[in-house]
């Protein structure tokens, strides 16, 4: 899933009061799911504006609405049109994914993000999520034991590790995993250590966000 | 006494809330200020909930959950603790002090304490008007005084 | 051996080809456009050491550039290994780089993964990692051997141009105590794979560990595929090698080293002791080739140093 969190109030704040009517959108999928832009998350940021506007003595209006998915047309239904034409400005709880599409849907509508979007990742444990992908385009994970080492290496080292790896953590920090400890141990669980001795060629990046913004087709399914 | 402040004291059905029906039956007195909103375990709380009770003109906010280790429901107690503090950041980041919400734990069997409790929690929330109050009448001066 | 067949012809390889045991050292560039530090530092290893190493932005800090640096220590009678780190430049910039580099006469290049940005003066910054360090090893090798750069052009101006490919000195750095241990010698073993003329280690103090990585070495005959410095830093205090023990990753200091530190009336003397004493050590060991002397920020110390290690002369080549 897409890995969010909540911007600091304040920033939200200073958006919404420039406005008499403010919409705070929630996603009901992967922000919901980590816990960032559901519509509980909407509702908590929709009391604290309001809190704080009695607090500062500033006056507008606070609604709130959640959809299932920000990044899909079907989703923005009639009610949902009828609730952010009634407002000046939206507050968007989804990823960036959903706060530019919310923008594309409503072109005369402003939006405003009210996350920060993390990553692709996991929930590792409650309350943990963790980086798994880092949508290279081209995907490598087989050849390392299942762990990936562009998301996951600091460094996205293919030949790893580097001088930095040290009781299975990384230079940058003890809390992280060496990506390559943990490719290694898979691969020696997995009798496959061998495969480790072949050096993995220049990856091509083109794939990649550096080749530009991606799209993907499909005749087969166009209309 | 006056109905300011106003309090909302979320009890948990198998403790504080028992408690406050003790008090009563003891003929024990605690400020009428206090509204109890009755629930099946203080895990129901979660931190909308408290900050709503802000939005709908509280001025204060108890939970009052049972003892640590005797929930009904095992640990749901330990849960709202933590959506308590959580609710605390969340009311900072708003400008409100965090102490007008708190956590208390009360047994089925203390109508007394339930009593003291909503006493003294009502008392400190009065006091914290009172000092909000002050700050903001000292504020103005300075503010004007910049002008020359 | 002629230079005809020598890949790059430098100081370094030259005494390599020998069979001399080499003693390289490290040239910090100043955190400014200073000249003349740099004049001075050169001219303290002058004489000390075979080659020297002009560091990348080590530990991610902004210095003067490694290739800037290193002409000047080449101009003042010295022979620089470039190093270049991956954290800084893409691919198109470091192949520009190496050309640069050679066509100002720098014949060494060692190739580093490089610390992290977070450890630097500038840790917002974005890291680039386009390619690994072993990635870069095997691009310089195919610019040297196959005259191609990475994307397989020849490396020719035109198609009338002449192929002028620079012929580099290749080296690499490697950790024999980093994680996964088991792993280390089968990483070595890549990167000669992939092209490593010589091999610079992290500094050593657990001679015992590295005894048994060299045998490691040995035993997959890397040693006659390149030629392994081993690396060495005297500890200046206790509280150093507490550091270097505790702090830095992949690093062991043995206890009974920090006992000498910590009997020691002058620890400093008794670091440089231990030094010599390694450089000793190394030279009896099968496959080592030389020492690298990493004397952080301490260039005026080096000539001492080899002296009482009994490294001086230099050989001529």
């Amino acid at each position: 899933m897409i890995v969010a969190e909540q911007k600091p109030l304040d920033e939200v704040y200073e958006f919404a009061k420039k406005y008499k009517k403010v919409l705070i959108m929630g996603c009901g999928t992967c922000v919901t799911v980590c816990m960032a832009g559901g519509e509980k998350e909407v509702g908590i940021v929709a009391n604290q504006l309001r809190l704080k506007a009695k607090e500062n003595g500033d006056d507008f209006v606070v609604d709130e609405h959640t959809i299932t998915r920000q990044c899909d047309k079907e989703f923005f239904d009639e009610e949902t049109a009828r609730k952010i034409k009634a407002a000046d400005a939206v507050v968007s709880m989804a990823c960036g994914v959903g706060v530019q599409y919310s923008a594309e849907v409503f072109p005369d509508m402003l939006v405003y993000p009210g996350l920060n979007t993390k990553f692709f990742g996991t929930n590792v444990e409650q309350g943990v999520w963790a980086e798994r992908c880092a949508g290279c385009g081209e995907c490598v994970v087989g050849d390392f034991g299942g762990v990936c080492p562009i998301s996951r290496c600091s460094k996205s080292i293919m030949n790893g590790p580097c001088g930095g790896s040290s009781d299975g953590t990384c230079e940058i920090n003890p809390d992280v995993d060496c990506a390559w400890q943990l490719i290694y141990d898979r691969m020696d669980k997995l009798g496959k250590l061998d495969e480790l001795e072949k050096n993995q060629p220049i990856k091509d990046w083109s794939t990649a966000r550096d080749g530009g913004p991606r799209t993907v087709k499909r005749d087969d399914v166009k209309l | 006494m006056s109905q300011e402040p106003l309090i909302i004291a979320f009890c948990c059905h198998y403790c504080a809330f028992t408690a406050a029906d003790l008090a009563g039956t003891m003929r024990q007195q605690y400020p009428t200020n206090t509204r109890i909103v009755r629930l099946p375990c203080t895990g129901k709380v979660d931190a909308n909930m408290l900050l709503q009770a802000f939005v709908d003109g509280a001025d204060g906010v108890m939970v009052a959950g049972c003892e640590e280790g005797s929930c009904h429901f095992i640990q749901g107690n330990l849960r709202a603790i933590k959506r308590v503090t959580y609710a605390k950041d969340l009311l900072a980041e708003t400008g409100i002090n965090p102490e007008r919400l708190e956590m208390y734990h009360i047994a089925a069997s203390q109508g007394p304490l339930f009593a003291k409790t909503s006493k003294e929690f009502v008392e400190k929330i009065a006091g914290l008007i009172e000092e909000d109050k002050m700050s903001l009448k000292e504020e103005t001066p300075e503010t004007s005084g910049e002008k020359t | 051996m002629s230079d005809t067949e020598l890949k790059s012809g430098s100081n370094l390889e030259k005494l390599l080809a020998k069979g001399e045991f080499v003693f390289t050292g490290e040239l910090g560039p100043p955190k400014s456009a200073d000249v003349e530090l740099v004049k001075k530092k050169a001219e303290f290893l002058k004489g000390a050491v075979d080659a020297v190493n002009i560091t990348d932005n080590q530990t991610a800090i902004v210095r003067m550039s490694s290739i800037a640096a290193g002409l000047i220590a080449l101009q003042c009678g010295l022979e620089p290994v470039i190093q270049i780190t991956c954290r800084d430049r893409n691919r198109l910039a470091m192949q520009a780089d190496v050309l640069g580099a050679y066509a100002l006469g720098l014949k060494n290049i060692l190739c580093l993964s490089g610390d992290h940005q977070c450890f630097g003066n500038h840790p917002t910054a974005k890291n680039v990692y386009d390619i690994d360090s072993m990635q870069l090893i095997s691009m310089l090798k195919q610019m040297r051997d196959d005259k191609k750069f990475a994307c397989g052009d020849d490396i020719r101006q035109g198609k009338k141009g002449p192929v002028v490919e620079p012929k580099i000195f290749i080296g690499a750095a490697a950790n024999p105590f980093g994680g996964p241990i088991a792993y280390r010698p089968i990483r070595l073993a890549k990167k000669v794979a992939a092209g490593a003329d010589f091999i610079q280690t992290q500094c050593i103090y657990d001679m015992d560990r590295f005894k048994k990585w060299m045998q490691e070495v040995v035993k997959k005959g890397l040693h006659e595929k390149t030629a392994i410095l081993a690396g060495i830093t005297p500890l200046k205090s206790v509280r150093m090698a507490e550091y270097m023990r505790d702090n830095v990753a992949g690093m062991t200091v043995p206890d009974h080293l920090i006992e000498r530190m910590k009997n020691a009336e002058n620890p400093s003397e008794e670091g440089e002791k231990i030094a010599i004493e390694q450089v000793q050590e190394m030279k009896e060991i099968e496959g080592v080739k030389g020492v690298h002397f990493m004397a952080i920020e301490a260039e005026k110390t080096v000539k001492d140093f080899a002296k009482k290690a009994g490294l001086l002369p230099r050989p001529e080549v």
